[in-house]
């Protein structure tokens, strides 16, 4: 894509790498582009190489690709990182009079740019504000128009007062003069901006706002990477529409916090990432138990054990779909994209209210770190449905309770969904247990309540499976010979691979699954390929195993479990790969 | 809430399934006394039960209420609490469940401090699962899994509640009904987290923990003229020994962390779409 542009700052942990990226990002967003970002991190606070990495262009971006046209190296470890990405012509842009750096010389071929960034930003009040230095030269080396960045820069020091913004403002200047007035090179980018009017976000901050737009008011979390943001986007906003956001001790508090506040009548929820699902796996039974609504999030990282905790991984589909002791009903809902983080949000709050069970709501790193634009209007908030299911209120209450007056909050209903009452309601006071229970709620082992009471938790399944579009997002060719199937974050470099798969003749269908369990019934879709191929961020294959085993076929796999996610055209080749007739993509 | 509430309203119909005697019969008889003598009513009040022989509260009384897992029954009483602060909200369990799976949670309740009532029944040994040590055992306890005690120092939850910052530390012995009401109807009262340590005897498992030894030793701390208010003196009452009943610390300026947090409103209450202003977090990503 000629008017791509795929820019990156790298260097130490603690240099402030992310939010130099993220006012660059914004700076493009508000110049009417479209942005993907990434980030490369490790998991310390100081020390050891970062990056981010932005990806932008006037048409839609989906995806990392393995280019990078201009690069902002704090220390030479991001040149060495960032070799196969780099390309004749590329830009490296870094402080030449920085110790570690002065003996360094770009690559042959490419554009080396020394631009002395810490003394500029001390001309311009701190030495605090040399990436932004480098932000000004990358504008002048894209020819990108420096008033763009000063609203990103209003907008990131916004509440550090006027002097600030003005002081970042001359920095970001003296770096765009010293290139201006220092290279005469003309370099090969030009990029275009436009009148569009984008958001930019990440898929935790989408979940978070998600949340508010579906009626939660009761958060309760235990930091975890890549999970946290969701909780620092709801502290202050949670607040601001009557609802509490609560930093607990664990995660074990969390999730029972969380199911205190739902019995209570509250839209609540936890979000965690691996371990934090491990520790909440014994309550998780006692939500689906005691028919508690609740929505259970998990931003999964690389496992097992503390793993790669900063590294993309989709290792947890096992243990949301089947974790816990004994035969737990649920549901699991998996976005695809950042914008689906939102709305797959409020659409699991209204599956936990109406079928009175927990939902799993699992997202990935890769959604997480991902900061992407979207027209607005993707978040529509005139378009969100609340459907709190079968609340039972004061006036009602008279029609559920049985000949001794007692309300029945595990009526065995023909579809498995019982009427529910909030404290506070009168003539609704009832118990209810991790026990196993009759409809009243107490304590039981007769065999035939026992067996009413399973088959009644499992029939809200099958209700919820009649009643709900349990539908796949599909993309490319519908009658190509070639399906590939993908859950989480993939879709995005899968649709993209669609496109270089295509310079080369090669047509697919592509079927993306936002829906886990249920899930839709894919038999006759893998019927009628030749090859099907299952793509997924993990070694074993966990989507793929689940969807041989509803259809009663072999697929092909591709697996990625280094901890970085699919790019495009690494998608592209593997599938090429997988296909009885190899071939070379241009990429 | 009615002001004609008895506490037999609290009783389910549901016969406890304690061994007779069982010091959990006392101890439950004096929640619901206090629950009643405080104006609550069933429709209006939130047990929690943790899971023991002391968890089976949830089943015997009648309100609202969940029998959760093993530990973790306070944070479900924070939960409901934040959600809807109207709510009375106690929560009850053994001194396994308490101070031993949910220790974690135990202290960090007591400086969160949430307005509602911790009453433990601790009887100094497992119940449900038939007689081991528990951490409030004395060291030389003999059990099935301590032949020749337990060989380490009993946890003093009143010690740890006074670490925690906790605002209302009190204890109580099931047997003396009058006294125990009494206390548990103060924790009811208290402005933040009221918590009750009740000696609640296992008649099957514990023969030394008894309602004997109870009677003889314990002391009422209102019989040394305790002035519950000063710390110096609780903590001198805490770590001396004594087998004490009564409120021991009472932090009289205590604001419950509901009213810190400005949690007012019942959180069940929400419009039928997103928020009228939600458009405003969109914005904010411009
Ligand atoms: C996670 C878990 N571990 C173990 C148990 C088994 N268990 C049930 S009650 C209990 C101890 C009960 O002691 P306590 O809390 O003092 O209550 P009591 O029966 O004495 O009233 C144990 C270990 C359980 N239910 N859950
Ligand atoms: S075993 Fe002990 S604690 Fe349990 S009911 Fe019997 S007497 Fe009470
Ligand atoms: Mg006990």
């Amino acid at each position: 894509m000629p008017d791509d542009l795929n820019w990156a700052i790298g260097g130490e942990a603690g240099d402030g790498i992310n939010s130099t990226g993220k006012i660059f990002a914004q700076a493009l967003s508000r110049a009417g582009r479209q942005v993907f970002t990434s980030k490369d991190f490790a998991s310390r606070i100081r020390g050891g190489y970062t990056a981010y990495k932005v990806r932008s262009s006037t048409e839609r971006v989906e995806s990392v690709v393995d280019r990078l046209d201009v690069l902002i190296a704090l220390t030479q470890r991001t040149v060495e990182e960032n070799m196969d990405e780099l390309h004749e012509g590329s830009v490296i842009i870094y402080d030449g009079e920085r110790t570690m750096m002065e003996d360094f010389e770009a690559p042959e071929g490419m554009i080396d740019l020394a631009v002395p960034l810490k003394s500029l930003a001390e001309d311009a009040g701190g030495a605090i504000m040399q990436n932004i230095v480098a932000l000004g030269a990358a504008c002048e080396v894209a020819n990108f128009p420096i008033d763009n960045l000063d609203e990103a820069l209003e907008k990131r020091f916004g509440d550090k007062g006027q002097s600030i913004i003005d002081n970042n403002q001359d920095a970001a200047r003296l770096g765009e003069e010293y290139v201006q007035e220092e290279y005469d090179e003309e370099f090969s980018y030009d990029i275009e901006t436009t009148d569009n009017d984008y958001v930019l976000l990440n898929g935790d901050e989408a979940i978070g706002m998600g949340a508010i737009a579906a009626g939660c008011r009761f958060y309760s979390g235990y930091p975890i990477t890549p999970a946290t943001d969701v909780m620092e986007y709801l502290k202050g906003r949670l607040e601001r529409y009557g609802g509490h956001v609560m930093q607990t001790e664990d995660e074990l508090s969390a999730i029972n916090m969380a199911l205190g506040a739902a019995r209570a009548g509250a839209r609540a929820m936890t979000a965690t990432s691996g371990p934090g699902i491990d520790l909440m796996a014994e309550t998780f039974g006692l939500v689906a138990q005691s028919e508690t609504p609740l929505v259970i999030c998990d931003v999964m990282r690389s496992g097992p054990s503390t793993g790669m905790p900063t590294k993309q991984e989709q290792g947890d589909l096992n243990m949301t779909l089947f974790g816990g002791h004994g035969e737990i009903p649920r549901f699991v809902v998996a976005p695809t994209t950042v914008s689906e983080c939102f709305h797959k949000t409020i659409e699991a709050f209204n599956y936990a209210e109406k079928y009175q069970t927990p939902v799993y709501l699992v997202s990935d790193l890769a959604l997480a770190v991902t900061e992407q634009t979207f027209a607005p209007e993707e978040f529509d908030m005139d378009a969100v449905e609340i459907d709190r299911g079968k609340l039972v209120g004061e006036d009602e209450i008279d029609t559920w309770l049985n000949d001794s007056d007692q309300f029945q909050p595990h009526f065995p209903a023909a579809d498995g969904i019982s009427p529910r009452t909030l404290p506070g309601t009168s003539g609704g006071a009832h118990m209810t247990t991790g026990l196993e229970h009759d409809e009243l709620g107490r304590r039981t082992e007769e065999q035939e309540v026992r067996i009413e009471q399973v088959d009644k938790r499992n029939q809200k399944v099958e209700t919820a499976k009649e009643e709900e579009e349990w539908d796949y997002r599909e993309f490319g060719d519908p009658d190509a010979d070639t399906l590939v199937l993908s859950w989480g974050s993939n879709e995005g470099a899968m649709r993209e691979a669609i496109g270089f798969l295509d310079e080369a003749d090669i047509s697919v269908r592509f079927i993306s699954v936002p829906y886990l369990f249920p899930r839709p019934d894919l038999t006759e879709e893998i019927e009628a390929a030749d090859d099907a191929i299952v793509v997924e961020c993990n070694a074993t294959g966990q989507f793929a195993d689940v969807i041989e085993h509803d259809t009663l076929t072999r697929l092909k796999r591709i697996n990625k479990y280094n901890g970085v996610r699919f790019k495009a055209d690494e998608l592209a080749e593997r599938i090429t790969d997988e296909l009885d007739t190899p071939q070379e993509v241009p990429t | 809430m009615s002001s004609d509430v008895r506490f037999t309203d609290f009783k389910s119909d549901k016969q406890p399934t304690w061994c007779p005697g069982c010091g959990d019969f006392g101890t439950m008889n004096g929640m619901m006394k206090a629950l009643a003598n405080t104006g609550n009513d069933p429709d209006n009040t939130f047990i929690v039960a943790g899971i023991g022989c002391s968890g089976k509260i949830g089943t015997y009384m009648h309100s609202y209420a969940l029998h959760g897992v093993h530990g973790r029954a306070l944070p479900v009483g924070i939960g409901v609490k934040s959600a809807n602060p109207d709510l009375e909200v106690m929560v009850s369990g053994g001194d396994g469940d308490g101070y031993s799976i949910g220790a974690g949670h135990f202290v960090h309740a007591a400086r969160r401090n949430m307005d509602m009532t911790y009453v433990v029944m601790d009887n100094r040994i497992y119940g449900l699962t038939k007689g081991q040590f528990s951490p409030t055992s004395r060291e030389d306890f003999e059990t099935s899994t301590s032949p020749d005690g337990p060989k380490q120092s009993p946890v003093n939850p009143l010690a740890l509640a006074l670490a925690a910052d906790g605002t209302f530390i009190a204890q109580s012995f099931s047997s003396d009904a009058q006294r125990h009401e009494e206390i548990v109807q103060q924790a009811v009262e208290h402005d933040g987290f009221g918590f009750v340590n009740v000696y609640s005897p296992c008649v099957t498992f514990n023969d030394v923990d008894t309602y004997d030894y109870f009677r003889d030793t314990i002391v009422d701390v209102d019989d040394e003229d305790h002035d519950p208010t000063d710390r110096d003196a609780a903590r001198e009452k805490i770590t001396n020994d004594t087998e004490y009943q009564g409120v021991i610390y009472q932090d009289e300026d205590s604001v419950p962390y509901n009213e810190r947090h400005g949690l007012d409103s019942n959180m069940a209450d929400i419009p039928d779409g997103a928020p009228e202003d939600a458009t405003d977090l969109v914005r904010e990503f411009y």
